[in-house]
């Protein structure tokens, strides 16, 4: 406790004073974080990267992400069914996930009992996404030649009122759910932002491996004490009987469903194939000159603001917009041809 | 050690009361009477947005499009609303979207009111324009916001594409039993938007009305490799075609100059 006073004053007088040396300001930093209280249930908002959130990316759809051959080539040959064999079911995604998938948010501070410090924030898992473990007390990540896990090592501080998060051993995972991968030797700063009832996470993922330039995300949560987060444990069992050793993939240039995508949205195939040159407005710009919109949207169409809305939301279009008795549509005999049901969330 | 912290601790209440002493002398607020009464000092004024100011935002800035590509890159389909908590009016409307008809209007410019226009892929260029007015311009669709801090009132009249904004800084600074506040370092800027025309959420005619406000909280991000990122936290609100609010993050990098500013008229489609 006197230790936290003393800190306080002490930053607070060098600054005030017009005295401010680079620790001082340092200091105050993390002490102005000291006010802002990150703890609570936080509810996610499909407001925006809805498709990629909810229903889950389409095969071939890299739009907007700066990514390189390599993993390209990576996500051309996944087959989501992959994710249904016992060994894959409970691997769960990585941190990244928290701006990246449709759940929920639980942050729980964990304090020094002597002097109420905050001393590490607890991020809740989810019946896939890694528990996200933020240390505040100093200590240094360790040896790069250390386990590298899910969840990674994070360690966090104070800027102002802005916590800034650094994650480095993280194991390789899925960025997008059609197959779009970040490598074990990808390192993430993420910085927590609290405006009144809401908090907006950004994420800022950095891989030499798969990806050309760092690639941003932010995502915006609303404290809600009554929303679910899915702490249900994960149960492997034999969806699909296969024969050992068997992985579904595609062989390289043998998967048949890339062209899908931008065909569906009028997009040039170069476009759908994402890159960081994608990402700024000289490339809409170009783009523009050639581009012609569908005449109307088909696929994944109408308003979703949570995931347990989507389907009613889905349903609510549906049903404006539907012949009163639907034809009866026949089941597709090979995986299906747009958005696959994505198995996990 | 204890004598350590003893020693710091004194010095710095010390240096506390020198600093509490100094501002209340200076403003010429509370403590004893002064032997030769004077006149009372007018109260410092608040200092202006510019100088107020705990982050500077100025400088040129780039959206990268690395979410809802598909809607932000190019224009959707007619009928895309996904992601929107739009209501049934609302979908209505869009549903008889039609560019040309916009452009015939002279409506081109209906995608690019403040709440669209942030969403465009685009340059800012951020500037004082006066010590209480933050200039943003935008090079898509060749549009200007004026973020007005202090006292500024909205002249009033008919809504504009880009509305009356004001502005203010959010530091969170505040004292410790009872001391004042330390100066601003940190903070982010929170500006409101009212007085907008109609216009697009989604340039695929997906509407705002006039009583949509535009509520945005701009953080500034510093990255250990020197990047410089604001993000803008967006929130919509609009009782007529919105079934509840509408929130958005958007991302911007500094970049080290202006030289791919490149200003581009409105675009319908």
């Amino acid at each position: 406790m006197h230790r936290t006073l003393t800190a306080f004053t002490l930053a607070f007088t060098l600054a005030g004073a017009g005295q401010a040396s680079a620790q001082a300001l340092q200091a105050a930093a993390a002490l102005q974080g000291t006010f802002v209280d990150l703890s609570g249930t936080w509810a996610n908002r499909l407001h925006e990267d809805f498709l990629e959130r909810a229903p889950g990316p389409q095969i071939g759809d890299y739009s907007g992400l700066p990514i390189n051959d390599e993993a390209r080539a990576v996500a051309d040959a996944y087959q989501v069914s992959m994710q249904n064999m016992p060994e894959r079911q409970c691997i769960l995604y990585t941190t990244q996930y928290i701006v990246m998938g449709p759940q929920n948010l639980r942050i729980q501070q964990e304090l020094d009992p002597i002097s109420g410090a905050v001393v590490a924030y607890h991020m809740s898992g989810t019946v896939d996404r890694a528990v996200h473990d933020v240390f505040m007390d100093g200590r240094p990540h360790p040896s790069p030649n250390a386990p590298h896990s899910a969840g990674g090592f994070s360690t966090g501080k104070w800027e102002g009122r802005l916590l800034t998060v650094t994650t480095t051993h993280l194991k390789s995972g899925l960025v997008w759910r059609n197959g779009v991968p970040h490598s074990d030797q990808a390192t993430m700063v993420e910085h927590y932002a609290r405006h009144d009832n809401m908090l907006t996470v950004t994420m800022i993922l950095t891989d030499p491996v798969y990806w050309e330039e760092p690639f941003i995300r932010s995502a915006t949560f609303e404290i809600d004490a009554n929303t679910r987060v899915l702490p249900e444990p994960c149960e492997p069992q034999v969806e699909i009987p296969r024969s050992p050793g068997e992985v579904p993939h595609y062989l390289p240039g043998a998967n048949p469903y890339l062209a899908e995508f931008p065909k569906l949205y009028n997009l040039p195939a170069e476009a759908a194939r994402g890159g960081a040159k994608t990402t700024y407005p000289e490339y809409g710009k170009a783009l523009r000159s050639t581009y012609k919109a569908p005449d109307k949207c088909t696929v994944n169409c109408c308003a979703g603001t949570t995931l347990a809305m989507m389907n009613n939301a889905q349903a609510m279009c549906r049903a404006d917009d539907a012949p009163a008795t639907p034809p009866a549509a026949t089941p597709p005999a090979n995986p299906p041809t747009t958005t696959p049901p994505a198995r996990r969330e | 050690m204890q004598t350590l912290g003893r020693v710091l601790r004194a010095g710095a209440v010390l240096g506390m009361a020198a600093v509490m002493f100094s501002t209340v002398a200076a403003q010429g607020r509370g403590g004893a009477a002064p032997q030769t009464p004077a006149a009372p000092a007018a109260p410092a004024p608040p200092p202006t947005g510019k100088a107020g100011a705990p982050v500077d935002l100025t400088g040129t800035w780039v959206s990268v499009i690395t979410e809802d590509w598909r809607w932000r890159m190019v224009t959707p389909p007619k009928g895309d609303y996904a992601s929107l908590p739009i209501n049934m009016d609302a979908k209505k409307a869009a549903d008889t979207w039609d560019p040309a008809k916009d452009e015939a209007a002279g409506e081109a410019c209906k995608g690019y009111g403040a709440p669209g226009l942030m969403r465009q892929p685009t340059r800012l260029r951020i500037t004082w324009q006066d010590d209480n007015t933050m200039k943003v311009e935008a090079d898509a669709g060749t549009q200007t916001r004026l973020l007005h801090f202090g006292d500024w009132k909205a002249p009033g009249g008919a809504g504009t594409l880009q509305g009356d904004t004001t502005a203010s800084w959010e530091t969170g600074a505040r004292g410790r039993g009872g001391a004042p506040a330390p100066p601003p370092m940190f903070g982010n800027l929170k500006t409101v938007t009212k007085n907008l025309k109609p216009g697009y959420l989604r340039k695929n005619g997906v509407p705002y009305s006039d009583k949509a406000t535009l509520t945005e909280y701009w953080d500034l991000l510093r990255q250990p490799n020197g990047e410089q990122w604001i993000v803008i936290t967006t929130v919509v609100e609009d009782p007529t075609y919105l079934a509840r609010t509408w929130i958005t993050s958007l991302n911007f990098k500094k970049e080290a100059n202006g030289s791919k500013w490149d200003p581009s008229p409105c675009t319908a489609r």
